[in-house]
């Protein structure tokens, strides 16, 4: 039988309200769990979520509009994350920055035509010993020198469709 | 005076003192004493919250002993955000067994069953690492039921993730977010103690406060004593980065000057130094003799180090950016002071700004200061107020340099 991306969302979220629960403390795992899956929350999947926890689908949307790492608008599947904070930026992102850009073909807040990569600034990271520091996904990168930046990128694209980066650990 | 780096990033100047601990023998000397006996140990070791806002440790634990509920909560507040600060990702990466028994003497302190570790969306890499320490505890009957043998101690600890938030990491926005609700500051009193997780009274600690904690209950409040300052007990640990030689992880008594740490670190040439983060404190080198302590220049551990090329007013612009972006939205102090703070500091970059503007930004600075309804609010004029404080000579009369990066 045909099966809808509407039916394949909602029977998603059923199954991660019934995995994590319908209270309210259970909003935030439910929404980062359909944010990782799906690369966004879309006005659809708020309805669905409001239903299931009966709460009204504008709390929902409140909570998904507050949080930086979720979004009602398509993200790509690699999400990078470049800090700008002090130590960081001393370190130069701005030359990283750059680069990512023209390797992407994008300026940061957007994402590729391709689906692929969303360039997005990011607020201390936590790596400010190892600046330039960035995020792909739950991946991080340190150090990174604007020539490095390339290598990483194809390292992306070459485990694109596998999802491989997503569960990768830290790099130190 | 003793001073230590991290051990595994850093091997110059030897391990920490958590290096030193012995395994779960904190936790084995706190379940032989009543609760009342850790209590009174916190206290007398003067512990003050490694967070930064410095709230004594055994007051807190003893407040939530006496709130009078079944279900009580422990929370480690792994929600680091403050810019420069990233000690607790080194102690969750490498110390957490001591982090989480230290949890654990909390509960057994307070009486409570449940705890949350909430980390921030930013440390998700570590989750993995995080869940199998816990499970780990737990087969070790170092977490859930009769721990330890003790029948009437049950307690176990969730990890909670963080969405990117950075005011999460202030305690009654960090419920609000553990409740699934915008992580907005609430209103105190009720403090978290009494009314915190879902009502229930809470503890909410930064890590490296929990792991202080085990190692206290293990070498007893004496030895945490003999370290710091009158007011400031103990050691502390320290993120060290911007233009030094050796930036890492570093363990310094309280009460150290910013010229020693200066002079570990290797930084003989700072301009200033950014003690607290961006909410902290911006000293000139006149004030370098200053003690880092909660009743000098108070930390959460963080330490940004300025060479002598720095542009002041481009560090004060990438703070203010930082807060203008971070302000949850809900006071207008803050929603609204930071951005015309920034406003202000792009005004100066041009070469803009008239002495009288600039008068009254620093008065809207301290109106931030004082009418703000959380700490964010309130202390995120510093780096601005500091800069125009300490270094006027170079926010006045710029010529605009159009873009040169």
């Amino acid at each position: 039988m045909l099966r809808t991306e509407q039916d394949v969302l909602r029977q998603d979220i059923v199954a991660l309200a019934d995995r994590l629960g319908r209270g309210r403390e259970s909003l935030l795992p439910i929404l980062q769990e359909v944010q990782r899956k799906y690369c966004t929350i879309s006005d659809y999947a708020m309805q669905i979520i409001a239903d299931e926890l009966r709460i009204h689908p504008v709390e929902v949307y409140g909570v998904v509009t507050f949080y930086s790492f979720l979004d009602f608008r398509p993200k790509g599947r690699f999400v990078i994350r470049l800090c700008r904070t002090i130590s960081c930026d001393m370190k130069e992102k701005n030359r990283v920055a750059r680069q990512l850009e023209n390797d992407l073909g994008i300026k940061f807040g957007q994402t590729t035509p391709d689906g692929k990569f969303t360039l997005e600034w990011a607020n201390c990271i936590g790596m400010c010993d190892q600046g330039p520091a960035m995020l792909i996904n739950e991946q991080v990168f340190t150090n990174v020198t604007p020539e490095g930046v390339h290598e990483i990128l194809e390292g992306c694209r070459r485990v694109f469709g596998v999802h491989a980066l997503e569960r990768g650990g830290a790099r130190r | 005076m003793k001073m230590r780096r991290s051990s595994k990033m850093n091997t110059l100047m030897g391990p920490l003192t958590f290096d030193d601990a012995k395994p779960e023998a904190g936790l084995r000397k706190s379940l032989e004493l009543e609760p009342d006996d850790v209590l009174e140990l916190m206290t007398e070791s003067n512990l003050k919250g490694r967070g930064g806002a410095g709230f004594p440790t055994g007051a807190k634990w003893r407040l939530a002993a006496g709130a009078d509920d079944e279900d009580k909560y422990v929370v480690c507040n792994a929600d680091e955000g403050e810019p420069g600060t990233f000690k607790d990702r080194v102690l969750l990466a490498e110390y957490l067994d001591l982090v989480v028994e230290g949890m654990t003497i909390g509960a057994w302190a307070i009486g409570a069953r449940h705890g949350v570790i909430y980390l921030r969306g930013e440390y998700s890499y570590l989750r993995s690492h995080l869940e199998a320490v816990l499970k780990r505890r737990r087969e070790d009957n170092l977490l859930g039921c009769n721990i330890m043998g003790r029948l009437d101690f049950d307690f176990d600890v969730e990890v909670m993730m963080g969405a990117g938030a950075y005011v999460c990491g202030e305690e009654t926005a960090l419920i609000e977010s553990m409740e699934g609700q915008r992580g907005e500051p609430r209103s105190r009193p009720p403090y978290p103690v009494t009314k915190g997780y879902l009502g229930h009274p809470t503890i909410i600690n930064n890590v490296e406060t929990f792991a202080w904690a085990a190692c206290i209950i293990d070498r007893g409040a004496e030895w945490f004593r003999e370290h710091g300052t009158q007011h400031s007990s103990g050691l502390k640990i320290f993120s060290v980065s911007g233009d030094c030689a050796r930036p890492g992880v570093y363990e310094f008594p309280l009460g150290v000057t910013v010229e020693d740490v200066l002079r570990e670190v290797g930084a003989p040439e700072a301009k200033a130094v950014q003690i607290g983060g961006a909410a902290g404190f911006t000293l000139p080198r006149s004030q370098f003799g200053r003690q880092i302590a909660y009743e000098d220049v108070p930390t959460g551990g963080s330490i940004i180090i300025f060479g002598k090329d720095r542009d002041m007013l481009k560090v004060a612009k990438n703070f203010l950016e930082f807060f203008a972006d971070e302000s949850c939205g809900q006071c207008t102090p803050c929603r609204e002071g930071n951005r015309k703070l920034l406003e202000g500091i792009e005004m100066l970059e041009r070469g803009e700004c008239s002495m009288h503007y600039l008068r009254e930004l620093c008065a809207l600075g301290e109106t931030m200061r004082l009418a703000s309804k959380c700490g964010l609010g309130q202390t995120s004029p510093n780096p601005f107020l500091n800069t125009v404080e300490f270094f006027k000579d170079e926010l006045i009369g710029r010529i605009d340099k159009t873009e040169t990066d």
